[in-house]
């Protein structure tokens, strides 16, 4: 079982419109008091977790490009003092074309990040206006290569289903993509959350959304193109060269453990037999507070039941190329049949599911109706 | 002089106020109470008298109120006035028969805008039935497009009743409403009860109220009743003493006594509504009136339904609330059922479609009930080889085709009123629906339509078609007629060749291809796509006469940045199963209660 920390970095220079993370604008950030707050819940979690190997630590945000060296410098340093770092071990962090220059990626990686995920959404200069992103085109390609020379791995984000997007023009920016990454890309769908400034647009009629069934015909087109260059879309949303997986975010879809460290961020632990999850308060200044106070900015915790348990194994693991063993959901689910097996029968028969005696694994008409099969299987 | 003093009888004015539905009745009852005197301006609102919530959410009056007034003739005198606000839609006109029964007067209601429809004339036929002196108001005159002229044309017109000293109101601004009152006790006639008589009262309603228990409304014919009094209910012939006695302003106010002629509302230790029955006469225990009062027809259901709760553990709470209900309004009947698809539920009837909805909202609402209702359906006749008669509510009861002999179904008499460029397309509802034209007359360019329709063909969407059709502005009332032989079928639904029971229904044979075609259509508008291609079919005795094919989903994933965040991909599947829940499966078909519903509640076309 690997286990891996997250880090979450509140802030960002200016807020994208249709993003929904807990990310926030600030003037003045007292990056020393951040230090403190992360070291003190970090011995928390400790507390709980004891002894064990970190396999990855993942600094998300927000913009974590902006935190200081020094910051992320001592919150490695506090990991491997208390856990210790397991052998390939695996360090990333998020960064935004803007905010990074070649001293201060060097001096991350020389305080052990070896991966970084940069935020590049697009590569079409309107497309980022419309997203509201404060670089352009050449600024996301330069923070690319700058990337890649200063480390071992690296990846990118972008936002497809954009207003308007066509799939030829799709196709001609995949391959630009497809000439600039390195190994792993996270091509993620325009989702249009509620309570974003791109939400109240949408509502207003600002713009068109693209209508689901050309997001759709998108996405199709993402794995053809995507597969056919020998990268595997090994996650729906995910696509890279063999061994180039982001191994934080496998623990993630493979349901193992990891601590979230940070405001809002969320954590799915064992602790003296139990597994609990952990929920932190979103509020920045309130975080801090809290943990200034009680040592962590967390929420009650929640045990899950073994069946609440199997849920969120199927949910995570489906999107999963691999999909689940079976042996791990009997575990989970405490049970010889964890699932019912005539609704698997039915969708193994209509193709949705690959007829495998070891894992509950997708087909790839499966994964494209993943939702209902997931609710399907569960219910 | 206030409201419990003793007037004497010929100054008393017990009247109704009668209209089409929405022509302002209620409107009018709060200018009459606010001109009276019997609230202060701070604690009225808008129709005061209509205090259910969902009388107050929908802008109708359900129930029939009763409210005590006083008022300073012409004469100087001081008269008590018993005013009674009634509903106006058809299918409460079983409340306005019992208020017009404890009345001698009553108040046409006309909107001015509007004129005379349907409703008007079912309601004033009723009043003349029961000998009542008829004041015409004409209302709403404060509206721009009011015409009084025309409306005072066609109450002499259709009704056949002289308007020329028709009181023209607003009772919105209050406008003439002190004219209203003047003639109210100038024209309306006085009570004639006997004093020395012994007691005799009307049971006019009763219901139960949390805090005084049963209350029963009466209206005094002869002698008085007092508090402490023994009474003998004759009909159920049960006796009781007296423990309270008082009258509605609209606060409650205890009194005494009630004398002849006087209305108001006693309570005698009475748990249940059930224990008493409206129309029946209350008389002194010692003393008893010799004949006792006509009493009146009891209401009939006219429209079925079933009523299943979503959640199956809700069986007894949807009993208890439908007791519950039943307790206020004596004209729900419930029996106890079972369906294959739906789980135990209950067949109710109703009097009309406006009281289904009504009780389900009330269900849904007061007792937090999630329900699915069945299709409207109406009581059939079913004779049988064997030389029995069986009474078919319930589609899935009908019994082999094989075994019947023959099957009656309710026709109903209508009157629809209409503006004359609706009636063609009216016509050619009626006919499609199998009517059969009785009438057809003018007044002015006002079309009066005259039809016999099956009851089954109503109860499916008649009236939301008759007034789509004449964009609201034809108006319709009916009453049953009797029972005639027709040829019809029980018509299935099967999705994936099974049979779902809440859809199965009897239709007229000639209706049939149309009814399952369009059934099948709109269950496939209606069922989201699922996994797995749905075939939904409509079938008589087995044979198909509709199909529609709901080819599979295949498109349904977000490629989304969830991180670590599980819970909010979990909130997603809650949703989805919280969505489930309302859902019935068939074979491996996922069909949503919402559904059914829809398909239940269609529209043609
Ligand atoms: N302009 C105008 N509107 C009125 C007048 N009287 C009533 N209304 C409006 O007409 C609508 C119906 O009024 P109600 O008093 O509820 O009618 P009703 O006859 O009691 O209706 P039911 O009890 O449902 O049969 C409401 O929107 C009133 O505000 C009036 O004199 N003038
Ligand atoms: C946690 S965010 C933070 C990344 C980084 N701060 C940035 O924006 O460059 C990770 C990724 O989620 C994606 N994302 C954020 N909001 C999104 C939305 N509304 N729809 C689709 N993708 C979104 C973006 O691609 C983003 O890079
Ligand atoms: S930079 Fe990233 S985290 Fe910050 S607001 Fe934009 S999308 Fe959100
Ligand atoms: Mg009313």
């Amino acid at each position: 079982m690997s286990f891996g920390i997250y880090v979450h970095w509140p802030y960002c220079v200016s807020k994208c419109p249709y993003c929904d993370y807990n990310a926030h604008v600030a003037t003045h950030i007292d990056q020393a008091r951040w230090r403190r707050a992360y070291e003190r819940e970090l011995r928390t979690v400790y507390d709980l977790t004891g002894p064990r190997l970190v396999d990855t630590v993942f600094f998300g945000g927000g913009t974590p490009s902006l935190m200081d060296p020094e910051t992320v410098h001592h919150v490695l340093n506090v990991i491997q003092n208390l856990w210790g770092m397991s052998a390939v071990y695996e360090v990333t962090l998020e960064a935004n074309p803007t905010t990074v220059d070649s001293l201060k990626f060097k001096a991350f990686r020389d305080c052990g990040v070896n991966r970084i995920s940069l935020g590049v959404q697009s590569l079409i200069e309107q497309d980022l206006t419309f997203l509201g992103r404060n670089h352009d085109v050449d600024q996301a390609k330069k923070a690319i290569h700058l990337a890649q020379d200063i480390f071992p791995r690296m990846s990118f984000d972008v936002i497809y289903g954009r207003p308007a997007q066509t799939e030829s023009s799709w196709e001609r920016e995949l391959d630009i993509i497809l000439d600039l990454m390195a190994g792993h890309v996270s091509l993620y769908q325009l989702t249009i959350e509620e309570g974003t400034p791109l939400y109240l647009h949408h509502a207003r009629g600002d713009f068109t959304a693209l209508p689901n069934a050309d997001i759709d015909r998108l996405y199709d087109l993402t794995h053809e193109i995507m597969t056919a260059h020998g990268y595997s879309n090994y996650e729906v949303s995910s696509f890279c060269k063999p061994g180039e997986e982001s191994r934080h975010n496998l623990i993630y879809w493979r349901y193992h453990d990891y601590a979230g460290i940070g405001p809002g961020a969320h954590g799915r632990l064992q602790t003296h037999g139990k597994f609990i999850t952990t929920r932190a308060h979103r509020a920045p200044d309130i975080w801090l507070e809290r943990v200034e106070k009680d040592g962590h900015g967390y929420h009650p915790f929640i045990n899950l039941t073994s069946r609440e348990r199997l849920e969120e194994a199927v949910m995570m693991g489906l999107r999963l190329e691999e999909g689940i063993e079976l042996e791990r959901l009997k575990s989970l689910a405490q049970t010889q049949d964890p699932l019912n097996k005539e609704r698997i029968k039915a969708l193994i028969s209509e193709g949705l599911l690959h007829d495998d005696p070891q894992s509950l694994r997708v087909t790839k008409a499966g994964r494209k109706c993943l939702n209902a099969v997931i609710a399907w299987v569960l219910q | 002089m206030s409201l419990t003093e003793k007037i004497p009888q010929s100054r008393i004015r017990n009247f109704a106020i009668i209209a089409h539905i929405d022509h302002g009745k209620s409107t009018l009852a709060d200018r009459l109470i606010e001109t009276c005197g019997g609230l202060e301006k701070r604690e009225m609102k808008e129709q005061i008298l209509d205090n259910m919530d969902i009388e107050r959410e929908r802008g109708i009056t359900i129930k029939a109120q009763t409210v005590r007034l006083n008022w300073k003739g012409p004469d100087g005198e001081i008269y008590q006035l018993n005013l009674m606000d009634t509903p106006g839609h058809v299918d409460f006109s079983y409340e306005v028969s019992r208020s017009l029964a404890s009345c001698e007067g009553a108040l046409l209601v006309v909107d001015a805008s509007q004129g005379v429809e349907a409703q008007t004339l079912a309601n004033v036929y009723q009043a003349l039935d029961n000998n009542l002196e008829i004041i015409p108001v004409i209302n709403k005159i404060d509206l721009p497009a009011a015409d009084v002229d025309r409306a005072k044309q066609q109450i002499e017109d259709v009704i056949g009743l002289d308007a020329s000293n028709a009181v023209a109101v607003s009772g919105k601004t209050g406008l003439n409403i002190t004219d209203l009152l003047d003639a109210i006790v100038t024209r309306l006639p006085a009570p004639t009860g006997d004093p020395a008589a012994p007691t005799k009262a009307l049971l006019v309603d009763s219901w139960y109220d949390s805090y005084l228990g049963v209350v029963i409304l009466v209206r005094v014919i002869d002698g008085t009743l007092k508090k402490g009094q023994k009474v003998r209910f004759m009909n159920t012939a049960a006796t009781r003493e007296v423990d309270r006695v008082g009258i509605f302003t609209p606060k409650h106010i205890l009194l005494d006594q009630l004398g002849p002629g006087e209305m108001g509302f006693i309570t005698a230790g009475i748990k249940e509504i059930s224990e008493t029955k409206v129309g029946d006469t209350i008389t002194d225990e010692k003393h008893q009136t010799v004949k006792a009062l006509p009493g009146f027809k009891p209401s009939v259901p006219m429209v079925f339904c079933s009523l299943f709760p979503v959640d199956s553990s809700e069986f007894e709470k949807l009993r208890e609330s439908l007791a519950r209900l039943a307790l206020n309004d004596a004209s729900l009947h419930y029996e106890a059922e079972s369906s294959q698809a739906l789980g135990m539920g209950f067949r109710c009837g109703f009097l009309g479609l406006l009281h289904m909805e009504i009780i389900q909202e009330r269900m849904e609402r007061e007792f937090n009930l999630d329900l699915i209702p069945t299709a409207p359906s109406v009581v059939y006749k079913v004779y049988k080889t064997d030389g029995t008669m069986q009474e078919v509510y319930n589609p899935v009861d009908l019994p082999d085709m094989a075994r019947i002999e023959k099957i009656e179904e309710p026709w109903i008499k209508a009157t629809i009123l209409t503006p004359d460029e609706y009636l063609g397309s009216l016509l050619q509802l009626c006919q499609e629906r199998r009517g059969e034209q009785l009438n057809l007359s003018y007044v002015g360019n006002r079309a009066m339509l005259e039809y016999r329709l099956p009851l089954n063909e109503i109860v499916f969407d008649f009236y939301d078609r008759l007034k789509s059709i004449s964009r609201g502005y034809a108006s319709f009332d009916y009453h049953l007629d009797k029972f005639m032989e027709g040829d019809l079928v029980r018509m299935d639904i099967l999705v994936n060749q099974e049979s779902v029971d809440a859809l199965a229904m009897i239709v007229h044979r000639s209706q049939s291809d149309r009814r399952g075609r369009h059934l099948c259509e709109r269950l496939k508008d209606l069922i989201p796509r699922q996994l797995f291609k749905v075939a939904i079919q409509a079938a008589i005795g087995g044979k198909v006469i509709a199909r529609e094919d709901l080819s599979a989903l295949r498109k349904d994933v977000t490629a989304r940045c969830y991180g670590g965040d599980v819970t909010r991909k979990r909130k997603l599947l809650d949703k989805q199963k919280e969505g489930k829940k309302k859902m019935r499966q068939y074979g491996n078909v996922d069909i949503p209660q919402s559904a059914f519903i829809a398909a239940l509640k269609m529209g043609d076309e």
